[in-house]
């Protein structure tokens, strides 16, 4: 069984924000949501780098461990996935997540929070696979199609890489040898420390 | 005997200072921890290339909110590891212990008694506002100490009993009630502060009460108190200042990344050598406040326990001072013999016969 996960390689990265705005348009993510952002570090600077981030769909996921209603799952290749139907929107995964992933749409009083939105992979969430009450509460569900995620699809630098842990990781260690750099593979032992 | 008495005091107080001087580690161990996170993390072989990164570094971004700049926050680790372990962990033993403690309690020392007979003469303990105030505090806090233990134990108690869907409904109304009990809760604090300060201020009557020990160990000796004693007087602080934090706190979490208070706590604190870290992330002070709400309002419910407990079935004619207002002037003479010596000018009949006529048949 495959394990999916992200890889962005820094070096190729070049800011175009096109993840961005494929995952905004594929999901129909709502005004002030953000499931992936990609940030400039050293902006200007020598050295500078930018890297794609969302959900990394981590291995001992902190967001699961902390949700006092439970509401996540990890499917057998390892995407975090959560049920929109338990989620009372308290906060609490933002505050345990390392990567910034959970969103809350705006609601009720005092910047009171909604249901918890984040990258689920393109892999949709509990509702029926493919379905319109899918879609709507979670975006599509393109693993059900046989696809991967668009915002690496669409990559134009193929910089951002999403799929079977070893296939990705393959890649990009034929890049490194290739090039004869490589600036880590961002994230993963935060996200993967327990499964290596 | 009355070494045995000693001895249980002494248990009882060790147990009381050990609970509090966990808390105090918990939360200067969490804030020295969330704040300095980045000597906790150990640094591997497979790096992730920028150390300051991992460390929270902020990056630059073009969503209009600076935190989606900071690509990884490892604080958040700890934060779970702090609230899922040592505050869970603490909050369940310092309770259940708390619960122990008033069973063998009562199982020893049972109700304790009204010494001699009542004298069917009521005395006024708390008129109508102080009961309303007294009792909406109660109500807010019973309802906000239910739903805030829900959030950290009903995922483990409940889910398995109702299931997720049942569990989920009961737990979003709970935030919600939670969210909105909580300004009854701060107004009752208002209100008993101006209320009874000024009867709650230590005097040397206390060191002679807390000498004796309340009377709570035996009939003989009961000590003399005001209006409150000393262990009321304590009950109205820490009430006070633990409401005001637990307030403060909560009002942080209801308005995330508004309304910041440890960097500025900190920078006080640090005037007295405490050397905490003062420049906060938004992110750090939510995980601050978070910890620190749950801590406080553990501490709050443990104490709770024992304030209902001899409100309620420890001590014969304690539940009618709150319930109805009055007590037996018996009753006063016994728990507040300098207060009820004033009081007794106050003396109220619920008919019309003259107190002495009633005395003299009493």
């Amino acid at each position: 069984m495959a394990r999916m996960k992200f890889l962005c390689d820094a070096d190729r990265c070049i800011e175009c924000n096109a993840c961005v705005t494929a995952c905004k348009n594929e999901h129909e993510v709502p005004w002030g949501v953000n499931r992936r952002r990609v940030v400039t570090i050293n902006d200007g600077q020598p050295g500078e780098r930018s890297i794609s981030t969302a959900c990394m769909h981590c291995s001992d996921a902190p967001c699961m461990a902390v949700c006092p209603v439970d509401c996540f799952y990890q499917t057998d290749e390892g995407v975090v996935l959560h049920d929109k139907d338990l989620c009372i929107g308290c906060g609490y995964c933002f505050y345990a997540c390392p990567f910034g992933a959970p969103q809350y749409p705006q609601a009720g009083n005092f910047g009171g929070r909604g249901k918890m939105d984040k990258c689920t992979f393109c892999a949709g969430g509990p509702k029926e696979d493919g379905s319109e009450k899918e879609f709507a509460l979670y975006g599509r569900n393109r693993l059900a199609e046989g696809k991967l995620p668009l915002c690496a699809e669409m990559c134009s630098t193929k910089a951002l890489l999403a799929g079977d842990a070893d296939t990705v990781s393959d890649i990009y260690r034929e890049r490194v040898t290739a090039r004869g750099f490589g600036g880590g593979v961002w994230g993963w032992n935060t996200a993967y420390e327990s499964d290596t | 005997m009355s070494q045995l008495l000693r001895s249980f005091l002494a248990a009882v107080g060790l147990i009381a200072a050990l609970a509090a001087a966990g808390y105090v580690a918990v939360i200067v161990g969490a804030a020295t921890v969330i704040g300095q996170s980045e000597t906790g993390i150990e640094e591997s072989a497979r790096s992730d290339g920028w150390r300051g990164v991992r460390s929270g570094t902020a990056g630059r971004v073009s969503i209009p909110d600076p935190q989606a700049g900071i690509l990884i926050q490892s604080e958040g680790e700890i934060w779970r590891s702090i609230r899922n372990g040592p505050v869970t962990a603490a909050g369940a033993w310092s309770m259940f212990v708390m619960l122990i403690l008033l069973a063998v309690f009562y199982a020893w020392r049972g109700r304790i008694p009204l010494a001699g007979k009542p004298t069917r003469r009521e005395v006024v303990r708390f008129n109508g506002i102080e009961r309303f105030a007294h009792w909406m505090t109660a109500a807010s806090f019973i309802v906000l100490a239910l739903s805030g233990l829900n959030l950290l134990y009903g995922r483990y108690l409940f889910i398995p009993v109702v299931g997720k869907e049942a569990f989920a409904v009961i737990t979003e109304a709970g935030k919600f009630l939670h969210n909105f009990v909580a300004f009854p809760f701060m107004a009752g604090l208002i209100l008993m502060f101006a209320l009874w300060v000024r009867h709650n201020v230590p005097t040397r009557v206390d060191l002679q009460w807390l000498r004796l020990g309340g009377g709570l160990l035996s009939d003989r000796h009961h000590p003399a108190a005001e209006r409150f004693n000393a262990g009321q007087k304590a009950i109205f602080w820490i009430v006070i200042l633990g409401g005001v934090s637990v307030s403060l706190s909560g009002v942080a979490l209801l308005m995330p990344f508004a309304f910041p208070i440890f960097g500025k706590t900190f920078v006080f604190l640090n005037l007295f050598g405490f050397g905490l870290p003062d420049m906060l992330t938004p992110m750090q002070e939510m995980q601050l406040a978070q910890v620190w709400h749950a801590v406080v309002s553990l501490g709050l419910i443990v104490v709770m326990f024992a304030h209902i407990y001899i409100g309620t079935i420890g001590m014969e004619g304690a539940f009618q001072a709150m319930g109805s207002g009055k007590v037996d002037a018996a009753w006063a003479e016994q728990h507040h013999s300098l207060w009820a010596a004033s009081a007794e000018e106050s003396v109220t009949d619920d008919d019309s016969v003259p107190v002495a006529a009633r005395e003299g048949q009493g």
